[in-house]
């Protein structure tokens, strides 16, 4: 059975990395800061007793006031489970750094968020909508696309 | 005088007969080499995600049919799955064993589709494909006795299954399962020997563990690189660690042991065939459920290993009758994230038997 981890010890793990890294860690998931993104996924892949190496899946959600990102990790190797979200609050311009550079996973899963909800990936090497055509007018997964 | 060369751009697709459907790769080719390759998608995007927002919960479990039609059953079990865990929902035992049934059914139905599809791109025109369809109409017949459908099944309910299965079902199950290991040693004898498949396919398209991980690789895919993950024994689901089976993996992650891992599976799908129809117990097939389900506030992401890699359903409820988000974690979107590491420096006839290893369906990748 994948165990997941519980949000308060990784929380904890992750502040005394990074002491302003976490927003808030709950019993099931961790939130982060957009801006400490990147570090986190390296730290969360690298660190023995951790050993993040499997992105299953990203998905962005639009809850009205904000766009949450979830990272649902895997250690192949302990088979534990880790539910990782970050947050921006930005509708016009909302962007987050990629984390292709830790998960090459996340690519074509990045690029379909960027192209059905509109959140930008920094530093993503080939980010263009993947489903629908260059120049299609908004993005049909944002709750106010009718 | 030394000759002028230039790479050379080509589309191969979207309407091509090895791209399994309507999927473009934009190659670059050096001479007949590749240098690069991109694939390019959307042409089946039909928004099932937007759609299933504004759906009940009920009425989205026909279009997670039309995600990946080769293996309907599973896609419905992966999503009544995730509603169950979202809504708190217990199933009847019966019906546990009933979708176990109907799972493994489904996984051996897919690979037949996927090993003679494979075959197809080698060069072994249509004879090999004929060959699996003659197993695969068995177990379509067996669908079909059980909800009357051959290809977008609907089977599975929140709580449980449709309908319990009719008299004639276990009888011809029963034959099927005792019928099956031979048809697969038939298999094997015919192409695993067969020196123009080995040469083909043995050392090409080499995917390694390592980058298997890194790329999220699942199913098949992950397995043949040596990687031993399959969700049933990972994070056990429904009633899979009451079975006994085992997981084949491969030693180098090239074509030929994405093919050998799926043969292999169709046997270990036979084994919890022959375990679940023993230990089927009597009962209800579905829990009673509410006419329209409001699941609580919250989030739950419900994954199965199916047939092509893991499936996965992110669903947030906010406790109307619709979800809130519904995402698909698409295993064949994923696994084509390696395409390009695995086809560059090989030719146009390898990237066509490598694309075809991996074994997607375009209605799924694109959703």
């Amino acid at each position: 059975m994948t165990t997941l981890l519980c949000g308060h010890e990784v929380a904890k793990q992750i502040t005394d990395f990074l002491p302003d890294a976490v927003a808030v860690g709950d019993g099931t998931s961790v939130i982060i800061k957009g801006e400490r993104l990147l570090p986190v996924a390296q730290f969360l892949q690298n660190t023995p007793g951790l050993d993040f190496d499997y992105l299953v899946s990203i998905t962005g959600v639009d809850y009205a006031g904000y766009f949450e990102v979830v990272y649902h990790l895997t250690s192949i190797k302990h088979n534990h489970g880790l539910i990782l979200k970050t947050r921006c609050y930005s509708r016009e311009n909302p962007a987050l750094p990629s984390v292709t550079s830790v998960w090459r996973g996340a690519d074509f899963q990045e690029r379909e968020i960027y192209d059905l909800m509109g959140i930008s990936f920094s530093g993503h090497p080939n980010l263009r909508r993947i489903f629908l055509w260059e120049g299609f007018p908004g993005y049909p997964l944002r709750r106010d696309y009718l | 005088m030394a000759l002028k060369t230039e790479p050379i751009v080509v589309n191969i697709g979207p309407q091509h007969p090895s791209t399994h459907g309507v999927f473009r790769m934009r190659v670059t080719f050096d001479g007949e080499v590749i240098v690069d390759l991109e694939p390019c998608l959307g042409y089946l995007h039909r928004g099932i995600e937007k759609l299933a927002e504004t759906r009940t919960y009920t009425q989205n479990i026909p279009l997670t049919d039309r995600l990946d039609y080769l293996a309907s059953m599973t896609n419905n079990l992966a999503y009544v799955l995730a509603v169950e865990k979202l809504a708190g929902v217990a199933v009847p035992e019966r019906a546990e064993h009933l979708r176990v049934i109907m799972a493994e059914l489904m996984r051996i139905s897919s690979h037949l589709m996927a090993v003679g599809a494979f075959l197809n791109d080698c060069g072994a025109f249509m004879t090999p494909f004929l060959y699996m369809f003659r197993e695969r109409e068995k177990i379509l017949d067996l669908f079909e006795m059980v909800c009357g459908q051959r290809l977008t099944y609907n089977y599975m309910r929140i709580g449980g299954v449709s309908h319990d299965i009719p008299d004639e079902f276990l009888p011809a199950l029963r034959r099927f399962i005792a019928e099956m290991p031979g048809f697969i040693d038939e298999y094997d004898q015919l192409l695993a020997s067969n020196e123009i498949l080995l040469a083909r396919a043995k050392g090409v398209g080499i995917l390694p563990a390592k980058l298997a991980i890194n790329t999220s690789a699942s199913g098949p895919v992950l397995r043949a690189s040596g990687v031993k993950w399959d969700i049933r024994q990972a994070d056990p689901y429904s009633v899979y660690d009451r079975f006994d089976f085992g997981i084949p993996t491969g030693e180098v992650g090239d074509v030929y042991d994405r093919y050998w891992v799926r043969i292999q599976e169709m046997r270990q799908s036979v084994r919890i065939l022959s375990q679940a129809v023993e230990q089927l117990p009597s009962g209800e097939v579905c829990a009673s459920m509410p006419c329209l389900l409001r699941p609580p506030v919250g989030e739950a992401y419900g994954h199965i290993e199916g047939p092509k890699g893991e499936l996965g359903f992110y669903l947030v409820s906010d406790n109307s009758i619709a979800p809130y988000r519904f995402h698909i974690r698409a295993p064949t979107l994923i696994n084509l994230t390696a395409l390009r590491d695995m086809t560059v420096g090989w030719k146009l006839a390898d990237a066509i038997i490598i694309f075809g290893s991996i074994d997607i369906c375009l209605a799924e990748v694109d959703r």
